[in-house]
């Protein structure tokens, strides 16, 4: 293969235009061997160079006093404060789970958790966003099964709890499913490692699994949509192990608690190329690297297949040389590979060399300096303005039955037992809540984490979808008493290449940008994924947002279960009844139409924080934020968590009573509080002109609204509980993974 | 009291006993790695789950021939209380200490949920903090769960009141709805004949936090610091 011609047929396989195929040569200087034109392709394929996004990525706030590190490094650092730092980062494995789930998801996990161990923490919880196409495609419940096995195979083997997720269900991804993986660790300040290289003589250390020929060109794979013959693509999808994972976790901490490593980077994406280039570009320095001396699975393989293999469980290193023996103890107690494979260089130049030749020479600072850059054309939809109102609206508790139990709602549980969400012994707040809690081992504080994104109001509107998007993850954190701290993304859009899809991502990071600057929540880390399509049909856009939080003392933690009768309902935000791209418009009249509820970040921060601030006066028993099916569906939910009944009462109002129970408007919270606190909370409300509610009180077993409906609640947990098994039934006497 | 910690490549609950050893004996456990072949003397030897070996071959049969094993199995035969959790119940019983085998899930999926156990045998180091059949809770967490043996040794267990825990509902019935794994009449945790060895699925060390809202856990390693 070293010998081949470089032909224009080869230069489009490798998914560079011919704009970029004219640049290469003219950073070059000359025609690239087949090596480098394997590197030119990953390097500056979308996956790797963020070449459609960069420049609107740059508008995201990513400052504040409490980020360590933003975006740039291998995941984001926040300080939580006594020295100790939280790592984060989300991102998205959606093609390779496509083509095959388990392996797709597994691998999703394992390069994610690479992302935060690198940086020196130890992961402490995984957290993922899932979304697969319609139910009633056959295909889904295959893909459902393979990817929630693929994700608890992995972490659980690792022993990282899986705390919190979603999970949704649309038609746009029947041809396109979204796993999004997002990782936390937990680091002391001062042991926080970085990718810079430095030092021109210091050694370059391959760590972990051999290299074999899995994974060739995944980045590149991610970096075009799908047609007919994706499963010929199977063959680009990684195989994960997740016990050499674990070892790779427990060696590298072991040797980061030393202060041995000069810089660290995992191989994910484009494997050894891309590692290399960026540890010795953040640096500017060069690299030379010796093939011959790479840890290899198989024989005979081509420098081209070493330099691209996306193999896991793999990490470089920039080491001293007079601490490498240090290292290989280390790596040879936890009977890892371990392998000097170069140094670092002052020469700016990555000199790749295999079997005495010199398979590769490119000037590194160029390279990556000149990766295209664009500003694609784009257009903006226009927004559906009036929504649509059905002739005939179904009695309230009909629709309840059916919003409880329609899958975007119905209990995840099927899922998350799958996942080992108690290991470490820290989780404090399990799955199903408003967010995940997690204990910092050994102190009182709790770390609450959550994902978000509601992809049809960004598919109605995407400023709006990516205002909302961030406004429901800061909500979310509120409603368990964490004072909202940063975000990391996963942004899944169609082909960038389209003026529509374009502007949607356009739109969609100026939402972001505004709520992430007025809710003071900036963006730490994240990745981009395009291309989700297939046959010219994209995905929503679906911006998944990976929040983080921090409650300064768990005894203020707040959950989602009133499990006590003769507590007060109290309504807070304002109720406009608002329809419009709803859950309740699409599951029960097959509508997905109008506007999507706006977001009034202003008011949000100010419901917010009263709400914050009554929780951690210890005046509020359960709280809850109102999102997807309105403000019944999130009683009913507060109702089922505690398994305690309420009764309600429908309040004055103009609002048909459809639109006040189902309706999505923003910015609202259910409140369960004792007698005692009612009237102080109606005056503290009242006194910031914050609109607040009674709404009623619980007891009982039963969801009533007064003299209208009347639902046992045994009914409605097992309909809210049953959707999800019945609906994978038919996979589960068959192991999926073998 | 001393106690130690087995640990191999793929352990991956050997902090979380740690943590709950070192709380309930005020002391700091001995982590003895799997390569080591000899410790010193122990009054307590935890053999903790996680996915030793990544579970390659068959859960727990690797880890079952690691070096240290050797000197615990000759430790566990002399009468050192022995306890081995989820993929250390798994380890037990390759090594023979214990009987029968721990099969994969009948639903044929991981298994993490919260679960309610009836207390078969207050008799022991182990569980004399607990009355017998008392209904206590703790977490479950694995994928290779079902016990199983054959119907002679069952009858053994049985007969000899071996059984240490059994999986049941909120009001104690041992049926098969309150069955997570499919494990034979419902059995969750084994003694050895002299009762010095535990094996258990479920994870006590998970459970010893007011914070996590369950503390049954706590209450078996106090039991094995109390007849120490």
């Amino acid at each position: 293969m070293a010998n081949s011609t470089i032909t224009a047929e080869l230069v489009a396989e490798h998914g560079l235009d011919d704009k970029e195929a004219e640049h290469m040569i003219e950073v070059l200087g000359r025609e690239p061997n087949i090596t480098e034109l394997g590197i030119f392709s990953v390097m500056w394929s979308e996956h790797c160079s963020y070449k459609s996004s960069k420049k609107w990525l740059r508008e995201l706030p990513t400052q504040a006093p409490w980020v360590i590190h933003g975006p740039g490094e291998n995941a984001g650092a926040i300080d939580i404060g006594d020295g100790q730092a939280i790592v984060f980062k989300i991102e998205s494995h959606n093609h390779p789970s496509f083509i095959e789930p388990y392996q797709g998801a597994a691998t999703g996990v394992g390069g994610i958790l690479r992302d935060v161990f690198t940086m020196g923490a130890r992961p402490i919880a995984n957290l993922n966003a899932l979304r697969f196409g319609n139910p009633e495609n056959n295909k889904t419940r295959h893909l459902v099964s393979g990817v929630v096995s693929g994700i608890g195979g992995y972490g659980n083997c690792v022993g990282i709890p899986t705390v919190g997720g979603e999970c949704g269900f649309h038609p746009c991804y029947d041809g396109n499913i979204l796993v999004n993986a997002m990782s936390v660790g937990l680091v002391e300040h001062d042991r926080i490692h970085c990718a810079r290289a430095s030092g021109p003589g210091n050694l370059v250390i391959y760590l972990g699994a051999k290299t074999g020929r899995d994974g060739i060109h995944g980045a590149t794979m991610a970096s075009a949509g799908f047609d007919d013959a994706v499963d010929a693509k199977r063959p680009t999808v990684q195989v994960g192990d997740p016990f050499t994972e674990k070892l790779l976790l427990e060696a590298c901490l072991e040797l980061m608690a030393t202060d041995a490593i000069v810089a660290i980077q995992d191989m994910g994406a484009a494997g050894l190329t891309s590692s290399s280039f960026e540890m010795a570009s953040r640096g500017d320095l060069g690299i030379e690297i010796d093939l011959d001396q790479v840890p290899l699975r198989e024989p005979g393989m081509s420098a081209y297949e070493i330099m691209l293999s996306e193999s896991q469980e793999r990490m470089l290193m920039v080491i001293r040389p007079d601490r490498v023996e240090d290292a290989r103890k280390i790596f040879s107690k936890w009977e890892l590979d371990f392998a000097v494979i170069g140094q670092v260089t002052n020469s700016g130049r990555m000199v790749i060399r295999h079997q005495n030749t010199i398979a590769a020479d490119l000037p590194i600072k160029p390279l990556a300096d000149s990766a295209p850059e664009y500003d694609r054309t784009w257009v903006r939809k226009e927004t559906s303005l009036s929504t649509p109102k059905p002739a005939t609206e179904p009695d309230i508790d009909t629709a309840l039955n059916l919003l409880i139990s329609c899958p975007d709602l119905s209990s995840k549980r099927w899922i998350w037992e799958q996942y080992d969400h108690t290991v470490m012994a820290d989780t404090v707040q399990l799955p199903g809540g408003d967010a995940a809690v997690i204990r910092v081992h050994g102190t009182a504080k709790g770390i609450a984490l959550t994902t978000d994104c509601t992809p049809r109001y960004c598919a109605a509107n995407a400023v709006e979808g990516g205002r909302q998007a961030v406004a429901e993850s800061w909500r979310n954190l509120t409603a368990v008493g964490a004072q909202p701290l940063a975000i990391t993304n996963c942004l899944n859009f169609g082909n960038p290449e389209r003026p529509e899809t374009m502007g949607q991502f356009v739109g969609t990071i100026e939402g972001m940008t505004e709520a992430c600057r007025i809710l003071n929540m900036p963006v730490v880390s994240g990745n981009v994924s395009f291309y989700n399509e297939t046959r010219g049909s994209p995905v929503h856009p679906t911006p998944t947002i990976g929040g983080v939080g921090l409650i300064e003392s768990l005894n203020s933690m707040q959950r989602i279960a009133i499990d006590e009768a003769g507590l007060h309902l109290i309504l807070i935000g304002s109720t406009y009844g608002h329809l419009g791209a709803s859950l309740y418009l699409r599951e029960i009249h097959g509508i997905e139409d109008g506007p999507p509820p706006p977001v009034n970040l202003n008011l949000e921060q100010k419901h917010g924080s009263l709400v914050r601030s009554l929780i951690h006066r210890g005046t509020v028993r359960a709280c809850h934020d109102i999102s997807d099916g309105g403000l019944l569906v999130a009683v009913a939910e507060m109702s089922l968590a505690g398994g305690t009944g309420v009764t309600l009462f429908l309040p004055e109002t103009d609002i048909a009573p459809h639109a006040f129970w189902f309706g999505e408007d923003q910015g609202r919270y259910v409140l369960a509080v004792e007698d005692k606190n009612v009237e102080p909370i109606l005056l503290t409300c009242c006194s910031e002109n914050i609109p607040a509610l009674q709404l009623g009180t619980s007891g009982g077993s039963h969801i009533s609204v007064e003299e209208s409906f009347q639902i046992s609640l045994a009914d409605l947990s097992y309909k809210h509980e049953t959707w999800f098994p019945d609906f994978m039934k038919n996979t589960d006497n068959r192991s999926v993974e073998d | 009291m001393k106690t130690a910690v087995i640990v191999f490549p793929g352990s991956n609950c050997d902090r979380d006993v740690q943590i709950a050893l070192r709380n309930a004996t005020d002391s700091e456990p001995l982590m003895i790695w799997h390569q080591e072949t000899e410790m010193p003397s122990i009054d307590l030897i935890v053999i903790p789950g996680g996915f030793s070996y990544g579970d390659y071959l068959r859960s727990g049969a690797m880890a079952a021939h690691s070096p240290i094993m050797r000197e615990v199995v000759s430790r566990a035969q002399s009468g050192t209380p022995t306890l081995g959790i989820c993929n250390g119940f798994q380890i037990l019983t390759e090594t023979g200490l214990l009987p029968g085998a721990l099969m994969r899930n009948t639903s044929l999926k991981f298994a993490c949920c919260s679960v309610f156990l009836r207390v078969e045998n207050s008799y022991s180091a182990f569980t004399h903090h607990y009355d017998d059949e008392e209904i206590i809770s703790m977490p479950i967490a694995h994928l290779d769960g079902s016990f199983y043996t054959d119907d002679f040794t069952l009858t053994k267990l049985i007969d000899n009141s071996l059984v240490a825990f059994r999986y049941c509902d909120a009001s104690g019935n041992t049926s098969k709805e309150a069955n997570p794994n499919g494990s034979l009449h419902n059995i969750a945790g084994i003694f050895n004949s002299s009762r010095n060895v535990l094996g258990m699925m479920p994870h006590p060390e998970r459970s010893t936090d007011p914070i996590m809202g369950r503390t049954d856990g706590a209450r078996l390693f106090d039991a094995l610091v109390a007849s120490f």
